[in-house]
């Protein structure tokens, strides 16, 4: 069986913390800064689970900004 | 050089003339006194010799945005219309002309206002020369008076259109759009190729952009006012270019006259042939012919002004471009006007009669 | 594996499209034209289009669009997206044109424009977000709004004794003979938006190929206007909006043309 380990980057300047990623993800990887808030004002989302990612880029199709960006490694 | 001299009317030659530019398309809706221009172009078929776009829209509104589209990809384009229909075509006028766009727009003017009358008018210079639409802009409006000149002026139209980058219109009364009169067409020009559309107008959003340039982007929107009062000084400035280098006029016995009058378009003739009556009874009397309504010729005016003793302004309006001539001499003279409205041409011994009455009883 | 060993270039699977700049768009958060807009400037990027694309912005929310898509654009007035459109495909016949447009500046201002340009069967792809509200001048009723939905100038919900029906105009575009793929998709789900995507490269293919005219409307969300959160609104859509005007392809003649 092949293990999938997957990564994400987010810029966090660009994200309007709308939380559509965080909805996305299908194994709970991200959710949205829960204190701080970026130059905009805005909470915006992190990779706070990342060992959980899969790099299927689904948080990456739905965000409407495109401040994410997604890594896949398939290990044989 | 072609020579030959043809018969027809002011609005066919319109479409020819287009034709002969090589124009790269036209967009309009029927509409009377006007609709010669899209039927002599279907019957041409240019589409199947230079390749012109012609393409009868579902509107005014569309055609003139038809033409916003077209213009914006550097291509030359034009629509025809008459004055109701032009008054739809007011916001996108006003779109060219913020987004610095060549166009060429003809008014084939009937009465007015309202759906008003089919038959000949001159109502429409307000209109014309002083905005239409929303916003500081103007356009270039050339006045044909003869079928001549409507087919002189398309290329006049389109050259200084381009020049400036900005619309230019073709303002004839329903007299010039629907006499027929000798013509000499002009030479049959190329259409002007990608290449050297991207040259001439590299602003040009054709699609083009790739790896070559920036993108290009037509747009009258701008939220910054500081840029925008910008853009509009930038207008401005075009203008004042236009009006120091491209007034046009025609005048005939100023020398020596004691009175002038001032008229455009087909009225023009008609105070030419009262003139030349009147000098037969020993009334000297001149005649200033204004061929660029905008710029409009003060300059001109006031120079053959400075010797008499009254102007006469005759119209098919109720008293419009006779403000300009105010403008153009103060109020150290009598300046009357003289129209008819809609439809109802005078002849010269009305026009005569007039003058007489506000000039030489009393 | 640690995320450190992962992200590195050759790893990447996925990143913003070249051709949308960084320009911050305007939207609010969670706002549906974002996405769109992404999948246009990838559609174009992977399509090797940006040498060809000439699109139309429309007025209303996306009228800023040209400022985050490095192509060539122009500005329409409001509603006249198809009209400047068809005039630019058929002076620049081997060009990709596509309008851009919300619902009020298709179906209301635009009517007259949009059913005669897709009725003459031009050569475009019209890009239609549909969110049932006018977003950019504070959320006031659209033509699409549906029956009983709140906005600024139906504050007790719309009543079709008084404002009439949502109106469904991509249905209505079926009918035309000029139209060639007629489609209605969402972008709330990572499996919509790669539908959403496949029907847009599928019109812009269409505009090039010269199959005729070309609809996919989006069934978008305005959280703002809703007056709801981004993941709600996408509740909201789903439950209400999908309803009314169903999701999936409503014509495609392109195939067996």
């Amino acid at each position: 069986m092949p293990r999938i380990f997957g990564a994400v980057t987010i810029n966090a300047e660009r994200c309007k913390g709308c939380e559509l990623c965080v909805v996305a993800c299908p194994v709970a990887v991200l959710m949205l800064q829960p204190k701080e808030v970026n130059d905009r004002g805005y909470h915006y989302a992190v990779a706070a689970n990342p060992d959980a990612c899969i790099g299927c880029a689904s948080c990456a199709a739905v965000c409407p900004d495109a401040c994410i960006e997604v890594y896949r490694v398939v290990e044989k | 050089m072609n020579q030959e001299v043809r018969l027809m009317k002011g609005n066919e030659a319109i479409a020819h003339a287009a034709i002969l530019y090589g124009c790269d398309g036209y967009f309009g809706y029927p509409i009377t006194p006007q609709s010669e221009v899209l039927e002599t172009l279907e019957t041409e078929m240019p589409w199947e010799t230079t390749g012109m776009v012609v393409l009868q829209a579902e509107s005014e509104v569309a055609s003139i945005n038809m033409v916003y589209g077209g213009a914006a990809t550097g291509k030359a384009v034009m629509t025809s219309s008459s004055s109701p229909g032009i008054s739809l075509m007011q916001e996108g006028i006003s779109y060219l002309a913020a987004s610095e766009l060549p166009a060429l727009i003809v008014n084939v003017m009937r009465g007015g206002p309202g759906l008003g009358t089919i038959h000949p008018s001159q109502s429409d210079y307000f209109q014309a020369t002083k905005g239409g639409g929303h916003g500081d802009y103007r356009l270039i409006v050339l006045a044909p008076s003869s079928v001549q000149e409507m087919a002189d002026f398309v290329a006049l139209g389109f050259d200084l259109s381009f020049k400036y980058r900005t619309p230019a219109m073709i303002l004839a009364d329903g007299i010039v759009g629907q006499m027929m009169e000798k013509v000499v067409l002009p030479e049959q020009r190329p259409r002007r190729t990608d290449e050297e559309i991207a040259r001439q107008c590299p602003w040009a959003a054709n699609g083009k952009a790739g790896s070559r340039r920036h993108p290009n982007i037509i747009t009258s929107l701008e939220l910054d006012s500081a840029v925008m009062e910008k853009n509009n000084e930038r207008f401005q400035r075009t203008y004042r270019e236009i009006e120091r280098n491209e007034v046009r006029y025609e005048s005939y016995y100023t020398d020596d006259a004691d009175y002038l009058m001032v008229a455009f378009g087909s009225v023009a003739r008609i105070c030419l042939k009262a003139i030349e009556e009147a000098r037969k009874q020993g009334l000297k009397i001149g005649l200033i012919r204004p061929i660029t309504l905008w710029p409009f010729p003060y300059d001109a005016i006031a120079e053959a002004a400075t010797a008499v003793k009254g102007i006469q302004v005759v119209e098919l309006n109720a008293g419009q471009m006779i403000e300009d001539v105010r403008l153009a001499v103060g109020r150290r003279m009598k300046v009357c006007h003289f129209g008819r409205m809609g439809g109802i041409i005078p002849n010269p011994s009305e026009i005569l009669n007039a003058f007489n009455r506000d000039f030489l009883t009393n | 594996m640690k995320s450190e060993d992962i992200i590195s270039a050759e790893n990447r699977v996925y990143t913003r499209p070249r051709l949308l700049n960084t320009t911050t768009m305007h939207y609010c958060p969670g706002c549906s034209h974002g996405v769109v807009h992404r999948l246009i400037a990838e559609i174009i990027e992977e399509m090797n289009l940006d040498n060809s694309a000439i699109a139309i912005a429309p007025v209303g929310c996306a009228v800023f669009a040209y400022k985050y898509i490095d192509i060539d654009w122009i500005e329409a007035a409001h509603g006249r997206a198809p009209a400047l459109a068809t005039a630019a495909k058929r002076l620049n016949p081997d060009r990709l044109v596509f309008t851009y447009q919300g619902d009020g500046d298709l179906a209301a201002i635009g009517t007259a424009e949009t059913i005669h340009a897709a009725n003459r069967g031009e050569n475009i792809a019209i890009i239609f977000i549909n969110n049932g509200i006018y977003g950019m001048t504070g959320g006031q009723m659209a033509p699409t709004t549906l029956e009983g939905m709140k906005t600024a100038t139906t504050p007790y919900g719309r009543r079709v004794d008084l404002n009439g029906y949502p109106l469904n105009i991509t249905d209505l575009m079926t009918r035309l003979d000029g139209t060639c793929f007629v489609t209605r998709q969402a972008v709330h789900t990572p499996a919509a938006v790669r539908k959403a995507k496949a029907a847009i490269r599928k019109a812009f293919k269409n505009s090039l190929e010269g199959k005729g005219t070309s609809v996919v409307e989006v069934l978008g969300t305005c959280s703002s206007g809703w007056k709801m959160t981004p993941a709600k609104a996408n509740e909201w859509m789903v439950e209400n909006m999908s309803a009314h005007y169903q999701l999936g392809d409503l014509k495609d003649t392109a195939t067996t043309k």
